[in-house]
């Protein structure tokens, strides 16, 4: 009965028109979702998978330095500061500067490649536990500069951060405001929702393709023996490199559209704790798998705010008073979760077919 | 002219002087086995004319290119590929994929071929597919092509990564210890292979415990004993060197 199934499955699958058929599928779901949720939800649910998707760009990133090159980074977060800041001072009145998004999102992208390179040369030496030492130094230094950048010279603004960020604009249309097209009225939050997902398409896509390439070889032959890599051919200093790179570029290109989004910065946004949340994405949606990763970032950027909106009215409906705070009840129940994923399954929510065959380690010939 | 040549390798650890003054000198063509005790420094000169270690004086010259002090990954990419010891393979790769990582540097597509997959791009994907495909037939572990490399056989593991050396197209294949932990049945088809890998115009260095393997393969034989080296020659010959049975077998009573 269930091999039949698969088996339908399986022709399903091969199927060219069941393949465009579950593509139209997909693609009208995603179109509708942001009225969908706010019609029955709220709009601010349509905010929340904004966020969401960001968090998935970096998580994406981020998994190109861990999942494939097996880099631990715990200051990754960086480069969503530098791609924010540099959007932030370039599309806004703290320097009168106003240039347009279009140029932004890939300057900040070259920017933070450029960042990634220059922080991951120094530790091209290092690895495991030194490697996390030093890029969680790294990542904090970027925030502490830009803290401290106000003075002499006001380059940051400092503590207060930078305000009025010019939002993004197609064609004269804001995404700061409801614009209405074809008769209908699009929220900034709804077209925010639509840049994001096809930029977060696109970052999976390049990830997708990068790992199944001679470069995605490359990064994983280091990952699993970084002597015997160079051994055959490697260029590990390098291939290392790109790794940062690639990762910092989606994670400035996700800071640039943050900034746009949110229409303020500051160095609150990007603390420790943000670089240790996206690592826990990649770790607890399948480090390596891309599938996975987007998994695990939608997953740990929607559940706590499902329990910040529904934890106190709970609560408050069953005992009559809130007894557990939702913030407090968010850590303990982040924590539990991380720890029973790990315990269960310690390859991740949706690991790659290898990973998986590696945990199992089922002795499983293959054939060609 | 000589295919590799050691001049006066000195190499040492701290206060331990590895290696002292090796040298020697490969022909193009020939199985030059090197042999000795356990700590003699056999697994150090390998390192030295790999790429892993720096030597501390001497010079390594490879098909006419100073090659000493070189990164691994130029002196693989000069022509000499290298086995471990202790196998290292990538373990959570497929069969397929160790080998398919030895062509990286016979290839040439980088991030944006990767991503837009170009027709350059594919056909050279096909090809390193197809090589290392061939060379997995080569050393007799294709039917195991997608299986993890951690989840061969010992004897397929070593074989494995004897492909993935050969998928650099080296000009030296340089193995250390091969043989080890195999039983006579394996050594004898390793053996084989070897004389093979020959016979298609690939140099051999061997490092190689087996006495009987290093006898009945290798042209030439040097022994390694404390970081010298004691003997050189034919095996029939170096079999019969005073100074080898001492090292091998200690001096005789006084």
């Amino acid at each position: 009965m269930r091999a039949g199934a698969r088996a339908m499955l399986h022709r399903l699958r091969q199927d060219p028109r069941a393949r465009w058929a579950g593509l139209a599928l997909i693609v009208v779901a995603l179109t509708v979702l942001p009225f969908a949720l706010e019609a029955s939800v709220g709009r601010t649910w349509v905010r929340i998978i904004d966020l969401a998707l960001l968090y998935t760009m970096l998580a994406l990133g981020l998994n190109i330095v861990v999942g494939f090159a097996g880099l631990l980074d715990l200051g990754y977060i960086a480069f969503y500061a530098v791609g924010a800041y540099a959007y932030a001072l370039l599309a806004s009145p703290h320097f009168g500067v106003h240039l347009p998004w279009w140029l932004l999102l890939p300057m900040g992208a070259v920017l933070a490649a450029f960042f990634g390179v220059v922080l991951g040369a120094p530790t091209l030496r290092l690895r495991g536990d030194y490697l996390a030492i030093v890029t969680l130094g790294f990542g904090e230094i970027i925030r502490i500069f830009l803290n401290n950048l106000n003075a002499p010279i006001n380059i940051t603004n400092g503590p207060q951060g930078v305000n009025l960020i010019d939002p993004i604009t197609i064609e004269g249309m804001s995404f700061a405001k409801t614009n209405t097209l074809l008769g209908i009225s699009f929220p900034g939050t709804h077209l925010h929702y639509y840049l994001f997902v096809l930029l977060a398409m696109l970052v999976m896509f390049v990830c997708i393709r990068l790992q199944d390439s001679r470069i995605g070889r490359a990064w994983v032959a280091i990952r699993e023996d970084e002597i015997a890599a160079q051994a055959m051919g490697i260029n590990t200093r390098n291939i290392k490199l790109l790794a940062f790179a690639m990762g910092a570029t989606f994670g400035g290109v996700a800071g640039g559209l943050f900034s746009s989004l949110q229409g303020f910065v500051s160095p609150e946004s990007f603390v420790v704790w943000e670089s240790i949340t996206v690592l826990c994405m990649v770790v607890l949606g399948g480090m390596g798998h891309v599938a996975g990763v987007v998994l695990g970032a939608l997953m740990l950027a929607t559940l706590p705010e499902l329990l910040r909106h529904t934890a106190a009215p709970l609560q408050q409906q069953l005992l009559g008073k809130v007894i557990l705070d939702p913030e407090s009840l968010r850590m303990l129940l982040f924590g539990l979760a991380l720890i029973l994923v790990m315990l269960l399954r310690p390859a991740g929510l949706w690991p790659s077919p290898t990973r998986r065959r590696e945990l199992t380690s089922a002795r499983a010939p293959g054939t060609l | 002219m000589l295919l590799l040549e050691a001049r006066n390798i000195r190499k040492s650890f701290g206060g331990l002087l590895a290696l002292s003054e090796v040298s020697l000198a490969i022909e193009p063509g020939e199985i030059y086995g090197l042999i000795g005790p356990n700590g003699a420094g056999k697994t150090t000169l390998f390192n030295v004319l790999t790429g892993l270690y720096k030597p501390d004086a001497g010079a390594v010259v490879f098909n006419g290119t100073d090659l000493t002090g070189k990164k691994p990954n130029l002196i693989v990419e000069a022509g000499i590929a290298r086995t471990f010891q202790n196998i290292r393979l990538f373990a959570n790769m497929t069969a397929i994929e160790n080998v398919m990582v030895g062509r990286h540097l016979r290839a040439r597509a980088g991030a944006l071929g990767a991503v837009l997959r170009d027709r350059a791009t594919l056909a050279e994907e096909a090809a390193i597919r197809r090589r290392a495909h061939e060379l997995l037939e080569y050393v007799g572990v294709v039917r195991h092509g997608h299986a993890l490399a951690k989840n061969l056989a010992y004897g397929d593991q070593r074989r494995l990564e004897i492909a993935r050396a050969l998928a650099t197209d080296p000009k030296l294949l340089a193995l250390d210890e091969p043989a080890a932990g195999m039983n006579a049945t394996e050594t004898a088809s390793l053996r084989g292979l070897l004389e093979q890998i020959r016979a298609d115009g690939i140099t051999i260095l061997l490092i190689e415990h087996d006495v009987k393997l290093v006898m009945g393969l290798c042209d030439r034989v040097a022994v390694l004993d404390y970081g010298k080296k004691i003997a050189e020659g034919a095996p029939a010959h170096v079999q019969g060197d005073p100074a080898v049975i001492e090292a091998y077998l200690g001096g005789a009573l006084p």
